[in-house]
């Protein structure tokens, strides 16, 4: 197999009492697309949490691009290529769309000090930030403030400022969160089209989108990935049938 | 070609403020310039805070901490100038000096490293702890200058004569008004300058979501406590200009009641907005003046008009202003 990008390793996580991860491991190749799902409480955010930095593993290991990151602080994470969307949207309200962006192009562009020009004349962030508008589909909304757009847009938002950043891995929290059938749509294919571009690590709840778009799937229960493997072979295991996929009527989540 | 009203109340209150002195002769009421002055220096401060309070979203309940280090690095130089006394021999000589070209940045300089320690110490907090971290640290300086004898202790330190500067004579009142003038204009030039720069929209944008901003791979903590350096460097200033208009300093400088002056200036005026703190200052010194004739209480009227400003107001009074005018463009 070829080096994976990412690869986790006996990954704990507690509070207190509660084991939210419990030796989770899982790898995923250059391009991948690969999701996580599982019941609620299952551990996925905290796994996500602990991959964007924000968590910190009480054990385990966390190796990104054959590095080790486990305790790499969050704001140093985005430079190595590795960016997160939020299950929660989380756009700047009063900055436009294209500043928005912008921000995403800046932080990675730097020389956030002893610059005096007005940055948003600026055409080394403009331009890019412009392209990953277009490329989400608001390149005609670039204007408008955040707060103003709809929900299914400030998502798309969300989505333009991670692929603004230059990943090579995207944390993707339950991007369809919260979306009516015909954004989740749009938004599953945009994705879609991002896929051999960068690496995804996607949790979702809607089976449809996973199914959609992962080419691997690792399924959670109580803190530990149970199964992983293709959307066939996921779909064939009996062991996920019966913990998770609602086998026998159970209601999936 | 139309001038928008934005604009025009901006030349207005420019021309009003170049023409003053002038004014104020004419009209036999030379104690104006010096009032304005006044207005003037607590403006400035209110720039300097607005810089981390309103474009940052940082509540320091401190910052007269560095108004009087500012003012007290200017006494404390004029007072050795005029004893004739160094300050310091170790490492190595450091005289006393009333050049307002040396006193002035010194000032500003103790001011931003002051700045550094307290900001590298508060900003590992947030919210309400940061709040109490900057008042605690403003009221141990608050008592270091009480307990300090040597320079008048409780009962303060009278400068001599104000500052020297060159061609300048900073005892006429006129001259010492256009230097603080013109160095207001330049804070404000260089705000509005840099809250649009990169530096200012990261600031911005900490502000409105400082986990976003991690996310997206700001250096978040190293950008506030920048912040916080230049905005107590700023105050430091105001602080050593207003030691050069009272000629006289004294522990009151760095109290908590100074604290709240300068942050209620800025919320009166406008958090975020370049020139919120030039409105609040004038209007604060026009309500102090006013309030205090009727009564001494008068932070009893006070206090509820600033809730008033804060809840119809977003963007304080300057930015109730802007909205209006821009509707009319």
């Amino acid at each position: 197999m070829i080096e994976p990008l990412l690869s986790l390793d006996g990954l704990t996580k507690s509070y207190g009492a509660v084991v939210a991860c419990n030796g989770a491991g899982l790898q995923i190749a250059p391009g991948e697309a690969h999701a996580v799902i599982g019941p609620n409480g299952a551990g996925k955010t905290t796994l996500i949490g602990m991959v964007a930095g924000e968590l910190r593993p009480d054990s385990g290991w966390i190796k990104f691009a054959g590095r080790d990151i486990t305790r790499l602080p969050v704001q140093d994470r985005p430079a190595l290529g590795l960016a997160r969307s939020f299950q929660i949207t989380s756009v700047f309200p009063r900055f436009s769309a294209l500043d928005n962006v912008a921000l995403a192009v800046q932080a990675q562009a730097g020389g956030n000090f002893g610059s005096w020009r007005d940055a948003r004349q600026d055409a080394d962030l403009r331009a890019p930030a412009l392209a990953c508008l277009e490329r989400v589909g608001l390149g005609a909304r670039a204007e408008i403030p955040a707060r103003v757009l709809a929900h299914g847009e400030q998502r798309q938002l969300e989505l333009a400022m991670v692929l603004a950043s230059k990943p090579r891995l995207v944390l993707l929290d339950e991007p369809t969160a919260g979306m009516g059938r015909e954004d989740s749509a749009r938004m599953v294919a945009l994705l879609a089209g991002l896929r051999g571009e960068v690496a995804m690590l996607l949790v979702e709840h809607d089976m449809d989108a996973v199914f959609a778009l992962a080419e691997r799937i690792s399924v959670m229960l109580g803190g530990r990935v149970i199964a992983t493997g293709t959307p066939a072979e996921i779909r064939a295991d009996v062991q996920v049938r019966r913990a998770y996929l609602g086998e026998d009527g159970a209601e999936p989540c | 070609m139309s001038v928008p009203p934005y604009r025009a109340v901006l030349f207005a209150g420019l021309a009003f403020a170049l023409a003053l002195p002038l004014l104020a002769g004419v009209l036999g009421l030379d104690y104006a310039v010096g009032i304005a002055t006044r207005i003037l220096i607590l403006a400035l401060a209110g720039i300097g805070l607005n810089l981390i309070l309103g474009f940052g979203g940082m509540v320091s309940f401190g910052h007269a901490a560095f108004f009087g280090l500012g003012a007290y690095t200017v006494a404390i130089l004029s007072h050795h100038d005029m004893t004739g006394e160094a300050f310091a021999t170790w490492p190595f000589e450091i005289g006393g000096t009333v050049a307002a070209i040396l006193a002035w940045p010194l000032a500003m300089a103790v001011c931003a490293l002051a700045a550094l320690v307290i900001g590298a110490i508060s900003l590992r907090t947030g919210g309400l702890s940061f709040i109490m971290i900057t008042l605690a640290f403003a009221q141990m300086l608050f008592f270091f200058f009480v307990s300090l004898e040597t320079y008048g202790g409780d009962d303060g330190l009278s400068l001599l004569a104000r500052s020297s500067a060159g061609p300048l004579d900073l005892h006429d009142p006129a001259q010492f008004y256009f230097l603080v003038l013109a160095i207001v204009l330049l804070a404000l030039a260089v705000t509005a300058r840099w809250s649009r720069a990169r530096f200012g929209l990261a600031l911005q944008g900490i502000r409105d979501n400082e986990r976003r901003m991690r996310a997206l791979g700001f250096a978040t903590t190293r950008t506030k406590l920048a912040a916080f350096v230049i905005s107590g460097a700023i105050v430091g200033l105001a602080g050593a200009l207003m030691a050069n208009h009272t000629e006289f300093v004294s522990p009151s400088f760095l109290s908590w009641q100074r604290s709240g002056e300068i942050l209620a200036i800025v919320v009166l005026g406008g958090l975020g907005t370049v020139f919120g703190p030039v409105v609040g200052a004038v209007v604060f010194f026009v309500l102090e003046e006013v309030l205090s004739q009727w009564t001494q209480h008068w932070m009893i009227v006070f206090g509820p008009l600033l809730v008033l400003a804060v809840l119809f107001a977003k963007q304080g009074l300057w930015g109730l202003a802007a909205q209006k005018l821009a509707r009319h463009d």
